[in-house]
């Protein structure tokens, strides 16, 4: 509340203060190593700050975007420093503030500290950009500038392949955000042009308008006000016409108005199908529909685009696989819902069931893929493509409980997977191998690490209590009231995930220990220490999701409105009444909901 | 035949009754102070190594040509001031052969901005390989003074002047290093392949002057809009033939071949020049060319730029991923830019002007850099040039390799930096005019180019590091020359990329009269 009023620009600190931090440790001289790393906490933890205080401030009743801040930056173009927060992004926003300076207390780069603290600095700023960007071309911007850091990430800290798979990395996702690029310059200029048409009809009007106008003063007749109101409206709309603009929610809405149109006249009769230049051609928006998706499938990864994760998550360090896993894999599924669903409501609709079918490809592929796995990072990095998979299910459901879901689920699998892999790095550190038949029975020497672990497996697994759980159950739900078939056969990727993340726990904690694994050292005060909040959010948004999901709810709902509004798609009654009230409730029965489909 | 003769005739007829042979042209000299700066720099250059023998003091040569080059740009102030003006604006000077506009403006400084960089370069380099003399400046004068001719050509025999003047001395500079047989090799070939495709360009323009009876752009256009030709076959010949020519120049595919071979064996500062300011006289010229006088014929040349630029996106970026050599690899990215400035040209609108003014300022600096690091890490012979050459100068000298890095993930079209705006651009420039293929070619090729860029990126900072390398990297000299033009290229790359409206706006103040003309 009180940055409401004070106006302070959080998000705009919030970008700028890692930037900074990411200078400042760049110029720290090679005599004064020791200060790198608590600066580099400090700026994080700054930043996580930032969004905290956000997330405190934030109004859960109101739907729209907040904490906006709005400057232009090439006024030629249209392109503003547009940011902002809803419902939908505000917890992307703090995990990519808070997971980070969590990953720089709990692992320390082997070598190259100064570079390896810049590039991370950079990162976060970059994620929290992407998150909070209103305007098409700085979300691009921000969306491509994360690859650079990331990059050399893996790269320079990673393991053996790593060169294969930064490169691998960087090529993928760049191959997806080019045409991405070309995609957002084509909506901007076909909606101008869709205004400057607009335009010419205004024109007309305001020339008839003018001249009776005109007739009426000169002959001394009096003229309504309302006229002259009219008169400046057209004015103004005729002006302003050929101005460019990225801005995302300009766009959005004026699309969705003229799709209103287009739908009412359909539903009128009037028309046949959806051909209209208005504002934006149906095969026009399709194509650049589908240039977003690639960028957005490729980034999530969505099956077959998936195959530079498993590289990149193995090779990339214990902070890399925490980051890419924790937060950069949500810039797809947040792209889906922010400029899928909101920008393209009609396309959206119309490619559902393919992305919805490829997340459930991917649910069952990355489960089965992740069974067969000798390596115990590659295991969780194909969970991810299967954890990824029920996101863009329940996105493209575009019910509130699927959608709203979705955006837990992009939380839980920040959580859930980002502390997997934290362990993974401390089961490394102690055994320097990933290889799972290397390690047996290790619950023996190691009964705290295994029982942190255990929570965190069935976290990620969706055991009832735990966070999990929540995002699934909404996402399976909610996909069920329009997509059935989907839904049930996803529900069966969750028998698979207890399956493989079981197995392997069997595996490694269970049987008979070697003398090298019950030389193994267990878990310290301080590694405990900084899995504690992880652990915590674990349990407390298993049996308490309702403060998140009361503030994501809003949001998604005005999003599915929007899109009942574009288009004929209409939300099953059944999920209309939304879920944060609920889902609290629901939990205790629900636990056969998931896969008793 | 017959309709074709009266073609013929027509024109001449009317421009024996225009025709005053008394008349001797006003020459309005102040138009021409920045050709005249440069050109007199040259020759007093010249004449007073010629007298005193040695350079007056260290850094002599490098200063003088660059404070002729930024005296030469700053002469063309009052020119813009006066342009601008809405009351007088651009208008054409010495008999109407020479176009006095924002364009021709933007470009001169493009081409000076080249030239100071290469002056910079060349100051080490030349010291380092025990060539120092005044030769190489004064060719960098003389080519760059035919370049702006060529920027303000509005006449095809001026034009063709300009492209002489700029071309014989590329071609001395590219055989400039003595010792080296690939540089005279470069030498020799960039001649036979460039004066065959002059040949072009004079054939073109003489067939131009047999459809339309007249070599000056403008009257062309005045001649093409009001005469409808049903036999055009000759006038599509000589746009043809001239952009043959012109393409050449630019390094645009098919006319590419020349390229990595030259670059590869010039001397490293040269290709500098070669890559920036003769790739902007180029695209001046073409630009001139197509947009003044061939406007009305736009639905004849668009396709074939069109086709044009594919092919050089595809080409550059396709090359350059399977070189060894970073010379060559440049060359060929250098291709694939050119498509890229060749995507915006193809617009035929105001903003595919501005988007090609932008893409070759913003290279220009791009270029630069990344020149002064290969003749950095070239070393004394300038043979130094294989990927591996590169390996572990991160951990050897790890500024040089940030700012390498940088100008590279610049080329790439990473954000914040100007080698992004500069390919946004001309994408929107594609967008705007309908040609929504090109624009998803053109971004595809770029991330087919990234990978060549990243090569080069994976070898300064994530190669494995042969310890017994590293002393001997550690010791690469840094001239001051290279230092200064790294630091004003990264000044520039990181400041455009931040704040376009630096370049976008003098681009777009300099657009509007070449195509609303």
């Amino acid at each position: 509340m009180l940055a409401a009023n004070l106006a302070f620009p959080l998000l705009t600190a919030a970008i700028l203060v890692p930037l900074a931090g990411a200078l400042l440790i760049a110029l720290v001289p090679a005599t004064r190593r020791e200060v790198i790393r608590p600066l580099a906490v400090l700026f994080s933890a700054t930043t996580g700050a930032f969004t905290l205080w956000m997330l405190g401030a934030f109004d859960r009743s109101d739907a729209g975007f907040q904490f906006a801040t709005s400057h232009t930056w090439i006024e030629e173009f249209g392109i503003g420093w547009n940011l902002g927060v809803d419902g939908i992004s505000l917890f992307l926003v703090v995990l990519s503030g808070v997971l980070f300076p969590l990953t720089f207390v709990a692992v320390t780069p082997k070598h190259d500290p100064k570079a390896y603290y810049a590039w991370l600095l950079m990162l976060q700023a970059g994620c929290i950009g992407a998150f909070s960007a209103l305007d098409l071309f700085l979300f691009f911007i921000f969306f491509e500038i994360v690859l650079v850091p990331m990059y050399f990430l893996i790269g320079g800290w990673g393991y053996g392949q790593r060169i294969y798979a930064a490169l691998k990395f960087f090529l993928f996702t760049m191959f997806g955000s080019a045409l991405m690029l070309v995609g957002i310059v084509s909506l901007a200029f076909l909606d101008r042009d869709a205004a400057l048409e607009r335009s010419e009809v205004a024109s007309e009007e305001l020339a008839g308008l003018q001249e009776s106008i005109d007739v009426r003063e000169v002959s001394g007749v009096d003229v309504p006000q309302e006229e002259y109101d009219r008169l400046d409206e057209l004015t103004a709309s005729v002006e302003g016409a050929d101005q460019l603009t990225f801005d995302l929610v300009e766009i959005a809405e004026g699309r969705a108005e003229a799709l209103a149109a287009d739908q009412a006249a359909i539903d009128a009769g009037e028309m046949e199908a959806r051909d209209s230049w208005n504002p934006l051609d149906w095969e026009a928006a399709k194509w650049i529909f589908l240039a977003f998706a690639l960028a957005f499938a490729v980034k999530v990864p969505l099956f077959p685009l998936h195959t530079w994760l498993p590289d990149a998550h193995t090779q990339a360090p214990t902070a890399g696989s925490v980051i890419l896993a924790g937060v950069m894999l949500k810039l797809g599924t947040y792209g889906f819902v922010r400029f899928g669903l909101y920008l393209f409501p009609d396309a959206s609709l119309f490619f559902a069931p393919v992305i919805a079918t490829l997340g459930v490809i991917g649910i069952l592929y990355g489960a089965v893929v992740a069974t067969m796995q000798k390596d115990i990072k590659r295991l969780v990095a194909y969970s991810s493509v299967a954890h990824l998979g029920f996101i863009a299910l329940g996105t493209f459901a575009m019910t509130t409980q699927g959608i709203g879901g979705g955006v837990l689920q992009m939380v839980n699998h920040g959580i859930s997977t980002g502390a997997l892999f934290l362990l993974l790095g401390m089961l490394y550190e102690r055994r320097h191998t990933y290889d799972i038949a290397a390690m047996s029975g290790l619950q023996k020497a190691t009964p705290v690490l295994a029982g942190v672990f255990t929570l965190v497996m069935l976290s990620s697994i969706g055991l009832p209590g735990l966070n999990g759980f929540v995002g699934e159950f909404l996402v399976l739900a909610g996909a069920y009231l329009t997509l059935k078939w989907w839904a049930v056969v996803a529900a069966a990727g969750v028998i698979l995930a207890a399956l493989y993340l079981l197995w392997a726990y069997q595996r490694v904690f269970h049987g008979e220990p070697t003398e090298e694994d019950l030389a193994t050292p267990d878990m310290r005060v301080g590694e405990l220490a900084y899995m504690a909040p992880l652990l915590v959010l674990i349990v407390f948004l298993g049996v308490y999701p309702k403060p998140v999901l009361e503030r994501i709810e809003p949001s998604v709902a005005a999003l599915v409105s929007h899109i009942e509004g574009a288009t004929d798609f209409e939300e099953p009654t059944a999920a209309t009444s939304g879920f944060s009230g609920e889902a609290a409730d629901d939990h205790g029965d629900a636990d056969d909901h998931g896969e008793g489909e | 035949m017959h309709a074709l003769l009266a073609n013929l005739t027509a024109p001449l007829q009317a421009a024996d009754e225009a025709f005053d042979p008394i008349a001797t042209p006003e020459i309005e000299w102040f138009t021409i102070v920045p050709l005249l700066v440069l050109v007199g720099a040259a020759l007093g250059l010249m004449t007073l190594t010629a007298i005193t023998r040695r350079p007056l003091f260290g850094g002599f040569y490098p200063l003088a040509t660059s404070v002729a080059a930024i005296g030469a740009a700053v002469c063309t102030w009052p020119i813009w001031d006066r342009i601008q003006d809405p009351e007088r604006g651009p208008f054409t000077a010495l008999a109407g052969a020479i176009g006095v506009d924002g364009f021709s403006v933007f470009m001169t400084v493009v081409i000076c901005s080249s030239v100071v960089v290469a002056a910079l370069l060349a100051d080490g380099y030349l010291k380092r390989e025990g060539l120092d003399g005044p030769e190489l400046y004064v060719l960098l004068l003389l080519s760059a003074s035919g370049g702006v001719v060529m920027a303000a050509a509005n006449d095809l025999i001026v034009l063709f002047l300009g492209l002489e003047i700029l071309s014989l001395a590329v071609y001395t500079l590219a055989a400039m290093h003595l010792r080296r047989v690939t540089s005279q090799e470069a030498g020799l070939k960039y001649f036979v392949l460039g004066s065959f495709a002059s040949a072009f360009l004079l054939y073109g323009i003489a067939l131009t002057y047999g459809a339309t009876g007249s070599t000056n752009l403008v009257e062309i256009l005045g001649y093409l809009t009001q005469v409808a030709l049903f036999d055009n076959g000759l006038l599509l010949a000589g746009m043809a033939m001239l952009l043959v020519g012109l393409l050449f120049k630019v390094a645009a595919a098919p006319f590419h071949a020349w390229t990595p071979d030259v670059y590869q064996g010039a001397p490293s500062p040269v290709v500098a020049y070669m890559a920036s300011g003769v790739k902007a006289a180029g695209f001046a010229g073409l630009i001139r060319v197509l947009y003044l006088g061939f406007q009305t014929y736009r639905v004849d040349w668009q396709p074939v730029i069109y086709a044009v630029a594919i092919l050089t996106l595809l080409v550059g970026a396709l090359m350059a991923v399977v070189q060894t050599d970073v010379k060559r690899m440049l060359a060929y990215s250098s291709i694939n830019h050119a498509g890229f400035v060749l995507v915006a040209v193809q617009a035929a609108t105001e903003r595919g002007v501005q988007a090609s003014m932008f893409y070759l300022a913003s290279y220009t600096f791009l270029v630069g850099g990344s020149f002064a690091i290969i003749t950095i890490v070239g070393r004394t012979g300038d043979d130094r040039h294989t990927l591996d050459d590169y390996r572990g100068l991160a951990k050897a000298r790890p500024a040089l390799a940030l700012v390498f890095a940088l100008l590279l993930f610049s080329q790439a079209g990473v954000p914040f930096t100007s080698g992004f705006f500069a390919k946004f651009y001309a994408i929107a420039a594609a967008v705007d005019a309908g040609s929504y293929p090109l624009a998803a070619v053109a971004m595809l090729t770029a991330v087919i180019a990234a990978f060549l860029y990243l090569r080069i990126t994976v070898s300064m900072f994530l190669g494995d590091v042969d310890d017994a390398d590293i002393p001997e990297r550690r010791t690469l000299p840094v001239p001051v020359g290279a230092a200064i033009a790294l630091v004003i290229c990264v000044v520039v790359t990181l400041g455009v990329g931040i704040f376009p409206h630096v370049l976008t706006g003098p681009a777009g103040d300099a657009t509007a009269v070449l195509v609303g003309f």
